[in-house]
């Protein structure tokens, strides 16, 4: 009796903890449901009593556009990403390459390089094809935020896979594309599934090349949306905050279906710029 | 899926990179056919990353080296005037505040991330009821977009509308400008990292704690040590590899943190919380006139300091898995 009481002691305080560190998110929605005359009210409300959703209209008078953007970029990203990385996972975990040791060496060393710096090098190369303002360029850039890090999982996960079993492909006659597309992908879903997500996620969040290589072209991401509405010293935080909520959706959607995929990309050597 | 209790220094993929240069050459003769294989598979991304990551490097370097302005930029014709970019960037009356701010800004964030991340992994490890629940919800900072999170603090932290200076009107403080006061604005990023770090400290230390065997705690237990024993004497000598890899990639991503400072105070006010991220990011997009060379300048001594941490990053880790 006496154990249980405490547990639940833990979890009380353990509620209270995590009520802290999500107050910034519940005030986020909570500013997006205020009223534009209760914005500047002191002290403010702390519960949207009288909400209103002309937040939300705003968002969507204004920001599809740039919800759609995001949307195409991040599916674009993921791609790209998956078809690089899980052939490359698959070489450096079950064919073990010359040089193999050299280039995993070099990804680790690729998810160092500060994103500011990727971002004034892609600036004077698409400058010079034309690329700036392009999404296709958008998603190469933002791709480079994942494919290390998907190179490692992949090659992580596909080790696991029993050597015994590609050998028997081998036997019944299959080359090493066949095994790779018929038993090894099959078999990584997990994986293919983690990298997506963080893909998705890295590409949907990502700001620093956005704002170097799209800004003010006729196709711009949502955190783009957003920073145009700070910049102009919008004072409607309400739609602000709308915004900001309509964009952290996939990161709530991710955690609450793939919860697990997460922890495990996170602890795999988790990367956050 | 099977990595879910790995901690970092039992990633397969370093560990094998970090065998690969001491050990000879397999004695088996790799079939050549395997070989062409294995490099057909690998060669879009060994070219996917010469062209993405080894050319705009490359360029980097390249700007750093001439005086670009705008026109020569276009038509590539600059002068090459060597480490001219450098000296100015060191002369410039930016460089020791911004120099300063990197490290306490780094520092600061390191010690507070590490510190809260350990003590709430320990907290979760105790498995009460819901603990598996909350411990998934304290992710969601470091899965909200950084533009999301910079403009809720950013509202947060208004002098007039903040609910922050509200709080502390309440217990008879009177109001912080904590984004337009020089004093303050590093201050509040520091404040935002923390909390968007916090996370990431979280779930490593917490896998780390995983791998500590409970049949150390009991016999500890036993001898009858405290609570506060068991800690500093058990968990944290246990938990060092571990705390040594999180403190060290956490200091590589936190020397390149740009999107929060730059959303919230875009570095300043009067250059109060710029860091070499920010000023990099100042002189090549920031202004009018673009000053590209001195940029790019301030962003490879960036890049120097990332990779000298990277390496040792990377050397701590394959002592671990060697051992």
């Amino acid at each position: 009796m006496r154990s249980r009481k405490r547990t639940w002691g833990k979890t009380a305080i353990g509620l209270l903890l995590t009520g802290i560190m999500l107050f910034p998110v519940y005030w986020m929605v909570n500013v997006s449901f205020t009223r534009d005359q209760d914005m500047r009210k002191s002290p403010p409300d702390l519960f949207p009593l009288n909400g209103t959703l002309a937040g939300y209209r705003t968002v969507l008078d204004e920001q599809l556009p740039y919800l759609g953007t995001s949307l195409v970029i991040g599916l674009g990203t993921v791609v790209l990403t998956v078809a690089l990385s899980a052939p490359a996972g698959y070489a450096l975990a079950k064919l073990r390459p010359r040089g193999g040791g050299v280039l995993g060496f070099v990804l680790l060393a690729a998810q160092m390089i500060p994103g500011i710096i990727m971002a004034m090098g892609f600036y004077a190369i698409y400058l010079q094809l034309g690329l700036l303002q392009s999404v296709p360029g958008l998603i190469v850039a933002d791709s480079t935020l994942a494919v290390p890090f998907a190179v490692l999982i992949f090659t992580a996960f596909m080790s696991g896979i029993p050597g015994e079993l590609l050998q028997a492909a081998k036997t019944d006659g299959a080359g090493a594309l066949r095994t790779f597309w018929s038993i090894v992908l099959p078999m990584s879903r997990n994986a293919v599934v983690t990298v997506s997500l963080f893909a998705f996620l890295w590409s949907w969040s990502d700001f620093v090349f956005a704002s170097t290589l799209v800004n003010g072209g006729s196709y711009e991401p949502i955190t783009l949306g957003i920073y145009h509405y700070i910049g102009n010293n919008n004072q409607e935080w309400n739609a602000i905050m709308a915004t900001a909520v309509v964009a952290s959706l996939p990161a709530a959607v991710i955690l609450v279906l793939a919860q697990r995929y997460v922890a495990a990309g996170v602890t795999a050597g988790a990367v956050k710029d | 899926m099977s990595h879910t209790t790995q901690v970092p220094h039992r990633r397969p993929v370093p560990r094998k990179s970090g065998a690969a240069p001491t050990a000879p050459p397999p004695q088996r003769r790799r079939p050549s056919s395997q070989q062409w294989a294995a490099w057909a598979f690998l060669a879009p991304v060994t070219l996917y990353l010469a062209l993405f990551y080894a050319y705009p490097l490359y360029r980097n370097i390249d700007l750093s080296l001439r005086n670009y302005t705008v026109r020569s930029f276009v038509q590539g014709d600059a002068p090459f005037t060597g480490l001219e970019n450098y000296r100015i960037v060191f002369d410039d009356p930016t460089f020791a505040p911004a120099l300063l701010h990197t490290v306490v800004f780094t520092a600061v964030c390191l010690v507070f991330q590490y510190a809260i991340g350990l003590a709430l992994a320990v907290f979760f490890n105790q498995h009460f009821r819901l603990s598996a629940t909350l411990r998934a919800l304290f992710l969601v900072p470091w899965l909200l977009p950084l533009i999301v999170s910079a403009s809720t603090w950013s509202w947060m932290l208004n002098s007039d509308s903040g609910i922050v200076n509200a709080a502390l009107h309440a217990v008879g403080i009177g109001p912080v400008n904590w984004l337009t006061s020089p004093s303050w604005s590093l201050t509040s990023v520091i404040i935002a990292n923390i909390w968007i770090g916090v996370p990431f400290n979280l779930v490593v230390l917490y896998s780390g704690l995983q791998s500590i065997p409970t049949s150390l705690y009991e016999a500890a237990a036993l001898d009858g040590a405290s609570a506060w024993q068991r800690f500093w004497r058990v968990t944290f000598p246990l938990l060092r590899p571990v705390s040594a890899i999180t403190l060290l990639l956490g200091l590589v991503y936190t020397l390149k943190v740009f999107d929060i400072i730059w959303i919230m105070t875009k570095g300043g006010p009067a250059e109060s919380s710029t860091t070499f991220a920010t000023w990099s990011y100042q002189l090549g997009f920031g202004n009018l006139l673009p000053a590209f060379g001195p940029g790019a300048a301030v962003g490879n001594l960036l890049v120097v300091a990332a990779l000298v941490f990277g390496l040792v990053y990377v050397r701590v880790q394959r002592k671990q898995a060697l051992s």
